[in-house]
């Protein structure tokens, strides 16, 4: 299973980088990531509001709307944040529920310091300031999942706040122009999940489930609209959206309706809705009760949290005992901007496709690993791999780790493109065949196909020559200045020795001949 | 031999004058013969003779586990009790049975104590006998003429005490002497790692050491205390221990805690909060509600109208509407008003007037103290209730809240502080009844504190009960049984 962070930014490509199309009502506004975590352990950031410019069918006023996504991610860590059970995917039923998950009479949360660690590595990957105290607090709600009748969360002074995080925007219809866009997270906090309810309608029984380690991604998105110089709208929050595409659908379909609803002169409810996958809208979530009231209060039971620095750490302090933001930042993995920075410099490659590369699970070490071992140059390498290869993988839908061309196999490709042994066609020709049967080498292929391009200069001279007499029309325009005359010629020779002559040769053998 | 305190039953058991499974049979007779008090929710007879054996076996290999071993303890019904029934007094809990034990009960067991029961409280500890969260170990103690010990803040850990307020809970000790009470402080005190909300050291068992000399001392008196309700005995034996530490070299002097007449509300404030929010988990669905546990249901059933909206909100309003009908049955009348009035301080728009407000006012009593002692005072001398304990007719005429504020008065802003403080017997009333002082420390400073007590109680020579004679003469205990099976059925 994927660890969090890795997922949330496969989420963050997803969608980010699909085209902004500007001909339609809507534009969409920005994807804005921060995340919030509901899970035992998970870390939780709230949201950051973006205003985009979207032009009106009617051609009336301008419509702006206001975007916050509330992440729920969960933590890895072997036990949970509050209790030492275990967390295991897919775990039977209540079979990782200790007394405290459990809410038994007279038992007491403990803070599981892994997930105070994965928190701040979070904040200092997403650019926050580290509270060096924070605070938890009971929010008090009654649901059958939550057997203590409240959630621990952090909703006074949580772990980390004021971070960033700059992504990429694709304008336009080519791919390849790409913008920086800036988001701003607002906090990230430390939150206990509820557990999981499964509900049985044959018997109107619902089941809870407290093991709690569901491992997805949770969203919710709230979004407003309003007229760009005026007071931000209602907002309307939309929850429990689970994938990337669903995100982005929902949030257009409410921005859309609540336009739609305004500009009907009918106002927008505060209120929680749900998106429908099938209807690809979205309907409303709780009755008509009002806004809940969670009685926030201070978890008495758990001291505030203090974390250091070098400066501030007190002498002899035991490290068991401390957390070290400092410590943790040097022990940072190197972030995705760094990456792309660094593939810039290292390999000369594009912005987009620094981006593209870091999107895909194991892509960048699949290209580093080519990298490795050919000669050919690293834009050559770029373009195989995020043309061809990724072409391949998307077409059969499968991983970067299910490829049957390995990184060798398309490093010795490119080799034998390298140095002329074959042509780019013939390469192409060679790679379909890799994929198709596994075990052979670039090698064994081209000689059982015979693709080599031919060496013999002099063979290649007389095939020349052998075209050039046989039409003297076309020789006739090419001396006459036709420029696409001599394409014609090359096209011909190509034909002639059977696609095995390198097309650039052939041309300046033709060029040669044909010079006055 | 019960009427004994620790150490002489200790020494005694080691040198097999008597035995641990004959001191346990003794003191299942007594709890057998005052049952009409109803001091005991349960009374785990097995498991008391199993552990009586056991240690038994130990003194016999001449490996006794400390001064602990083989002796009787009872264990209020609000510790959680591995494999024994955890009421907390309430229907609520009626027939949950733990399946672990609370850090404090674990410790005495490891020394070998043996288990006579679990004692009867207010329900969910919210009157005047409860742990110690506003003086309801030292409150009982005084009217019951035994030592009743308050220990600092996290210096116990809560781990398994079915929390009141969470930011005032202590486990208290009750015993027959000072002495007794250190030894048990010393076993279990101590940081453990499951309440989080405990100091860091670790802490070994002491020996508390005998004072002889309190000339150096400083007795602090807080003029606030003098309340206009106090009776005149107790005012008398009060003015009678400052002058005896006077007498005897010490020095006494009148100190102020401006705030005091503050911190009633105040706790009432952050209790009933605190209250509200831990008794959340009680929806009477996880809790087994005894026979009534298919009622709620049947009823939920016949008022709501399921079928309207949509499913899931069917399943809200059916499961809010039960929950509210179980917590209507499982909670009585007391535990049901500090639940709303919680809830009402915890909304949003009284959360700053209400909460906030009594936390800062909290600060400021605790503030009291801190200057009193920066200012040279080593321990404060006062009473630990107004008067002696009232009979049942006059007991039952005033409401909870009123009698509570009322008994608490002298020992709720301790809690409040987090400070220790000890109730040490002084002297029976004019009815006979007992009367006790309290002496309240620094914080962490429990020992001297006891230290201190340990002198008092010894200059005092306060009478201990002859329970053996009760038992001996078997007339005087029906005539007891029938008065107070009428003032019970009133």
């Amino acid at each position: 299973m994927a660890a969090p962070m890795l997922r949330w930014w496969c989420l963050g490509r997803r969608w980010v980088l699909a085209c902004i199309d500007g001909g339609s009502r809507h534009g969409r506004g920005a994807a804005i990531g921060f995340t919030s975590s509901r899970k035992r352990g998970q870390t939780s950031v709230a949201q950051q509001p973006l205003i985009t410019s979207q032009k009106s069918r009617k051609g009336e006023h301008e419509w702006a709307a206001v975007v916050g996504l509330e992440i729920h991610a969960q933590i890895s860590s072997n036990s949970k944040l509050f209790s030492g059970s275990r967390v295991h995917f897919a775990a039977p039923p209540n079979s990782l529920v200790s007394f405290f998950d459990a809410s038994l009479p007279g038992t007491l949360p403990v803070l599981n310091r892994r997930c105070v660690e994965a928190a701040v590595m979070t904040g200092l990957a997403l650019n926050c300031r580290i509270n060096k105290k924070s605070l938890f607090d009971r929010k008090h709600y009654f649901y059958a999942d939550l057997p203590a009748g409240y959630q621990i969360t952090q909703q006074r002074l949580p772990i980390a706040v004021n971070g960033s995080l700059a992504y990429s925007v694709c304008v336009g219809k080519k791919p390849s122009r790409v913008i920086t866009k800036t988001v701003r997270i607002k906090q990230i906090q430390l939150e206990q999940d509820s557990g999981k309810s499964l509900h049985d309608e044959l018997r109107s029984q619902t089941l809870i489930d407290l093991n709690r380690a569901e491992g997805q991604l949770r969203v919710d998105a709230n979004v407003s609209v309003h007229h760009p110089g005026e007071p931000l709208g209602v907002r309307t929050e939309v929850k429990n959206l689970n994938s990337a595409k669903f995100l982005a659908k929902a949030i257009d379909s409410e921005i859309e309706r609540q336009i739609h609803e305004l500009e009907n002169g009918r106002e927008i409810l505060n209120e929680t809705r749900s998106f429908d996958y099938k209807l690809g809208c979205t309907m409303p979530m709780r009755d008509k009760e009002g806004k809940q009231d969670y009685r926030f209060m201070p978890e008495p039971n758990l001291p505030p949290l203090l974390l250091y620095d070098t400066e501030s750490l007190p002498p002899g302090a035991d490290p068991q005992q401390v957390i070290n933001i400092d410590w943790i930042r040097e022990r940072l993995p190197e972030l995705p901007s760094e990456t792309r920075e660094r593939l810039i410099q290292q390999y000369g490659i594009l912005p987009e496709h620094s981006f593209a590369l870091l999107n895909e699970v194991g892509l960048l070490e699949f290209f580093q690993n080519v990298i490795k071992e050919t000669r050919a140059e690293p834009k050559k390498v770029t373009s195989w791999v995020l043309n061809i290869f990724l072409g391949f993988l998307k077409q059969q839908n499968l991983a970067v780790n299910e490829s049957p061309v390995t990184p060798s196999a398309l490093a010795e490709l490119l080799n034998l493109l390298d140095r002329k042994a074959i042509s780019s066609t013939a390469a192409k020709q060679v790679f379909e065949e890799l994929w198709r049967s596994e075990g052979k080498t670039p090698s064994q292929i081209v000689s059982e196909k015979q693709l080599e391009l031919m060496q013999d200069q002099e063979a290649l001279e007389r095939a020349c020559h052998t075209v050039m007499e046989g039409h003297p029309q076309v020789v006739m325009d090419v001396k006459r200045g036709n420029p696409r005359a001599i394409n014609k010629l090359i096209g011909l020779v190509r034909k002639a020795t059977l696609s095995r002559a390198d097309p650039t040769a052939i041309k300046e053998i033709l060029e040669r001949k044909l010079s006055p | 031999m019960l009427g004994r305190t620790l150490r002489e039953v200790s020494a005694a058991l080691k040198q097999g004058q008597i035995t641990p499974t004959e001191l346990c049979q003794k003191c299942l007779s007594l709890i057998k013969k005052t049952k009409f008090l109803n001091a005991y929710i349960t009374v785990s007879e097995e498991v008391a003779l199993k552990q009586a054996e056991e240690s038994e076996k130990r003194y016999k290999k001449g490996r006794s586990l400390g001064d602990l071993d083989g002796i009787p303890i009872a264990v209020k019904d609000n510790f959680s009790t591995s494999g024994i029934e955890t009421t907390c007094a309430s229907n609520m809990l009626k027939g949950y049975v733990p399946p672990y034990n609370a850090t404090v009960v674990q410790k005495l067991l490891d020394q070998g104590a043996v288990l006579m029961g679990k004692t009867n409280l207010d329900e969910f500890a919210m009157g005047a006998l409860g742990s110690d969260t506003g003086g309801s170990t030292r409150n009982p103690a005084a009217h019951c003429g035994v030592v009743g010990f308050k220990p600092s803040y996290g210096l116990v850990s809560r781990h398994g005490l079915i929390p009141l307020v969470n930011s005032m809970d202590v486990p208290g000790i009750l015993t027959r002497c000072v002495d007794d009470a250190a030894i048990v402080l010393g076993m279990l005190a101590g940081h453990d790692p499951k309440d989080s909300t405990t100091i860091q050291d670790p802490v070994k068992p002491f020996t508390l050491p005998t004072l002889t000399d309190v000339s150096k001392l400083c007795i602090g008196i807080p003029k606030e205390y003098l309340a206009p309700e106090l009776s005149g005995e107790v005012r008398s034996f009060w003015s009678k221990a400052a002058n005896l530490f006077e007498s005897e070299g010490a020095k006494v002097i009148e100190v102020s805690l401006p705030h005091t007449s503050y911190s009633i509300v105040c706790y009432h404030v952050l209790c009933t909060s605190e209250v509200a929010s831990n008794m959340a988990r009680f929806d009477g669905l996880e809790y087994v509600l005894g026979d009534k546990e298919e009622e709620p249901l049947r009823t939920v059933s016949q008022n709501v109208n399921i079928g309207q909206k949509c499913h899931r909100c069917d399943i809200n309003v059916s499961t809010e509407a039960m929950y509210a009908a179980t917590r209507r049955e499982g909670f009585n009348d007391v535990v049901r008003g500090r639940i709303l009035a919680g809830n009402f301080f915890l909304l949003k728009e009284n959360y700053e007037n209400y909460f906030i407000k009594a936390q800062k006012v909290r600060r400021l009593i605790a503030n009291d103290f801190v200057k009193v002692f920066n200012s040279g005072v080593d321990v404060l001398l006062t009473p630990t209730t107004l008067r002696g304990a009232a009979p049942y007719l006059e007991f039952i005429k005033e409401d909870n809240r009123t009698r509570s504020a009322e008994d608490d008065i002298f020992t709720q802003a301790v809690n409040m502080a987090g400070l220790p403080a000890v109730s040490v017997p002084v002297a029976l009333s004019n009815l006979g009844l007992p009367i006790g002082l309290q002496f309240i420390g620094r914080a962490f400073c429990d020992q001297q504190l006891l230290k201190i007590a340990k002198w008092f109680e010894k200059q005092v020579q306060f009478p201990v009960i002859q329970l053996q004679e009760l038992m001996d003469d078997g007339s005087s205990i029906s005539e007891i049984e029938k008065l107070a099976s009428v003032s019970l059925k009133h």
